[in-house]
């Protein structure tokens, strides 16, 4: 077949994917290679081999506490699903970034970009959940700021927070400080909240019983600072990307490995079928509500109990471990008893047929 | 290829000419076409395809093969598979 | 979920493993030829775990990586058109063509929208007949009765709206071409067990009788897969060479009578090239004649289509298990999941991106 006029492009200048928003790999490459050094105003490399990027920044103590500081974008669609809203989830999301730092939140500010034409009851149902949800983890909304967008310049609402907080006395946690031979705890089940929103997604919906685990971290946190103190050494909350990105990102920046067991790992049946019907690994499905702990093995034990305690932690299980070699690595045991390496998550997200 | 998932019958009805249903995959529930499983009922495990029955599943040979499963007699008590680079002071349970 | 679960049972996984290594005597070398095998055994390491040297060999049974870069070179000039929706598998998605993707052309501004089922793509036609609708019908026999289906209903409908861009491919034609290949290494092959649930195993008899070569029906789960191979190697032991249906829960010999009847009337078997394995004759499917009309390759007009395969890819040689994806110059650099030079790094179960996905290096520098 003779070339006529190809309406393709051949050499396209890269563009800005939605993959890139997914939080795994494409993710960070954006950070990593264009917005950090285009931010920071350095060349970029080595910037990141030194500095791991964390939830949240810690910034010097002048006086009293560190003060713990994160932002967070929420851009959900649909606005409602069940067990939550775009307006609790900015809330929880946000108070829970401060919280992985060790840090107990105390003040958000919040920032709504609305679509024209959006209905003010949606906007006030949004308002309400937020104001509730933040009530209820005690932190105040301290100050704000409302914009309009032309319609279609934005999907009905988007919300930015950022959360303050101040750090528990004792407590120093980072995505670096994995050691050999610390033991990795799991708060509760995975998948729930990126099953729960892909279930009303057009195309793919389906009808469950499964609802967001969206929920604040912060008085979980606060039990672990407490029965573990030095002895923990990293938090996170496995948002976008899943628990394979996080472990990934941690095993990065500590420079060890993390060894998990597939079977210990809590998956609710409704979310393990629909990651089975959706061809979705669910090590890479979103969580709002459960977080990792690294915690030296001695103190282990006292810190799954005093997880167990607490709300939201009951199901609380030990996944894991950490080694030392190779660095940078996630294997896993396999149901079947070999070991795997786990990826962090690629670019988007996508159901499969194969 | 071809992601096929087992899952439980709840419901039929005809939709625009095509014989569809509810189907439960252990708690989450999609409509699926039984277009090519006219035989199937309410209560029967379908292997589902795309969204569309390609199968009923013969809960007699499920049972069946399982059992031949079961009766291997247990060789070796020994766990398989490579053991993993030593994990100092680590649990390598 | 029943009829999952109890099928990856490690206790029952240890049994039929232990088994294996009291069977086999040689290092069998068995092809699964279903992507959906591939990714359980990558998964779950079981091709690790197998004793006396057995080597599965990954066959093509992945529409991503077999599909013709001709046809998503096609996909990608129509969905870039506009007033089209395309709309796909999401496997389909990040299959890089001679020029781009289907994510890329999102971005830039294309309708490109994932989908479960081909019946979506019906229902959005329905939703909105302003626009021309696109379904790129990829897939094997398994899939083939819901695209049918799918065009059945779009034709009952009466919509002007819906299309599809078919590129449908058989395993029995395919199976052949990698027996009469003189360099080919397969002993045994594991048939996919959804492709045997629409279409039945009666195919598969005259190849197992002329090739001398045994043929398990297999399922997709751990236990299956193990119990597949033990079928094989008790075969292989055996000097026999039958077809055996391990899958028997979803299997029967004639498969599904009324899936088989959707495929006969909406399409017809027609010769298509396999991307890496070149022509087979009799090998696919195109829309029959009086579901022409619905073929998107003769409604939108989208010029000649020059391909261009990159040169360093092997996608072939690994399609045919003449070549492992470590053998590969740019494996794990240059080709990557994030940058996929050829096809079997895209999807999941495309042996390239599994073996990358369970951090499979060129030299074992673990000890």
């Amino acid at each position: 077949m003779t070339a006529l006029e190809c309406p393709l492009p051949i050499e396209e200048g890269e563009v800005v994917l939605l993959g890139h928003g997914a939080g795994g790999r494409l993710s960070a490459e954006l950070l990593e290679d264009l917005l950090l050094p285009a931010i920071s105003g350095s060349s970029g490399r080595g910037l990141i081999g030194r500095v791991p990027l964390e939830d949240a920044a810690v910034l010097p103590a002048t006086g009293g506490a560190e003060l713990v500081v994160s932002t967070d974008s929420f851009v959900v669609s649909p606005l409602f699903f069940p067990g939550g809203d775009i307006g609790s989830l900015s809330v929880h999301g946000t108070i829970n970034d401060v919280a992985m730092m060790g840090a107990m939140p105390t003040a958000l500010t919040v920032s709504l970009i609305i679509e024209e034409g959006l209905p003010l009851a949606t906007l006030e149902r949004v308002a309400r959940s937020l104001g509730e949800a933040a009530r209820a983890a005690g932190v105040a909304v301290v100050t704000g700021d409302t914009k309009v967008v032309n319609r279609g310049a934005a999907d009905q609402l988007f919300i930015t927070t950022t959360g303050l907080g101040t750090r528990l006395p004792g407590t120093r946690t980072s995505a670096a400080y994995a050691a050999p031979g610390d033991v990795v705890l799991l708060s509760g089940p995975i998948g729930l909240h990126g099953t729960t929103v892909l279930s009303t997604r057009e195309g793919l919906g389906f009808e469950s019983d499964i609802a967001t685990d969206s929920r604040p971290l912060h008085h979980l946190v606060r039990a672990i600072a407490k029965a573990g103190g030095s002895a923990v050494h990293v938090l996170r909350d496995p948002t976008r990307g899943g628990l394979a990105t996080t472990l990934n990102e941690i095993a990065r920046d500590s420079a060890v490995t993390v060894e998990i067991d597939e079977a210990a790992i809590p998956v609710p049946e409704a979310v393990a079928a629909a990651c089975d019907l959706l061809g979705l690994d669910v090590l890479h499905v979103a969580n709002e509500g459960c977080l990792v702990a690294f915690v030296a093995a001695d103190k282990a034990e006292d810190v799954l109990t005093a997880m167990r305690a607490v709300p939201g932690g009951e199901g609380a299980v030990r996944i894991g471990h950490v080694a030392d070699w190779p660095a940078g690595r996630v294997v896993m045991r396999t149901l079947v008893g070999a070991h795997r390496v786990v990826d962090m998550l690629a670019g988007e997200q996508l159901p499969r047929i194969c | 290829m071809c992601l096929g998932i087992p899952g439980r019958i709840i419901e039929t009805h005809e939709s625009a000419g095509l014989l569809m249903g509810t189907v439960d995959f252990g708690g989450v529930r999609r409509e699926v076409c039984l277009a090519c499983t006219p035989e199937a009922e309410v209560g029967s495990y379908v292997i589902v395809h795309v969204g569309f029955a390609i199968s009923i599943v013969d809960e007699a040979e499920a049972q069946r093969t399982l059992a031949v499963l079961r009766a291997i007699p247990d060789a070796i008590a020994t766990e398989l598979g490579e053991p993993l680079p030593a994990a100092p002071g680590g649990d390598t349970r | 979920m029943k009829y999952l679960d109890e099928y990856r049972d490690p206790a029952l996984a240890r049994k039929l493993l232990a088994e294996l290594t009291a069977t086999a005597t040689e290092p069998w070398r068995i092809m699964e030829v279903c992507g959906g095998q591939t990714h359980t055994l990558v998964r779950q390491g079981i091709d690790d775990l197998l004793p006396a040297g057995i080597r599965m060999i990954h066959g093509p049974g992945c529409p991503v990586c077999v599909t013709p870069l001709e046809v998503l070179d096609r996909a990608h000039a129509i969905a870039a058109l506009p007033g089209v929706v395309f709309t796909s598998f999401g496997d389909m998605l990040r299959v890089p063509g001679s020029h781009t993707d289907l994510l890329a052309l999102r971005a830039r501004g294309a309708d490109v929208r994932p989908v479960y089922s081909p019946m979506d793509a019906v229902r959005i036609a329905v939703a909105e007949p302003a626009e021309q609708v696109v379904f790129l019908a990829v897939g094997f026999e398994t899939t083939a009765p819901a695209n049918a289906l799918a065009v059945q209903q779009a034709d009952r409908l009466g919509l002007d709206n819906f299309s599809v861009l078919v590129s449908h491919v058989l395993v029995p034609p395919a199976i052949t071409t990698l027996l009469e290949d003189p360099d080919c290494e397969v002993q045994a092959f594991l048939a996919a067990g959804h492709v045997c649930a629409v279409m039945g195993w009666r195919a598969y008899e005259p190849i197992a009788a002329k090739y001398q070569v045994p043929i398990v029906v297999t399922g997709f789960e751990p236990l299956d897969l193990l119990e597949g191979i033990l079928m094989a190697v008790r075969q292989l032991e055996d000097s026999r060479a039958e077809v055996e249906n391990q899958y028997v829960r979803a299997v029967r010999r004639d498969g599904n009578t009324d899936a088989q009847h959707a495929i006969e009337t909406v399409f017809r078997i027609a010769d298509r090239p396999w991307r890496g394995l070149g022509p087979i004759p009799d090998s696919g499917l195109v829309l029959a004649p009086d579901f022409a009309r619905f073929d998107a390759a003769t409604r939108f007009e989208v010029g000649g289509i020059t391909t261009a395969e990159h040169p360093e890819c092997i996608a072939g040689e690994i399609l045919t298990g003449a070549k492992l994806p470590t053998d590969c110059t740019a494996y794990g650099t240059r080709c990557t999941p994030r940058n996929p030079l050829g096809a079997p790094m895209v999807s999941g179960e495309g042996t390239c991106a599994a073996f990358y996905a369970a951090g499979r290096v060129p030299r074992k520098v673990e000890a």
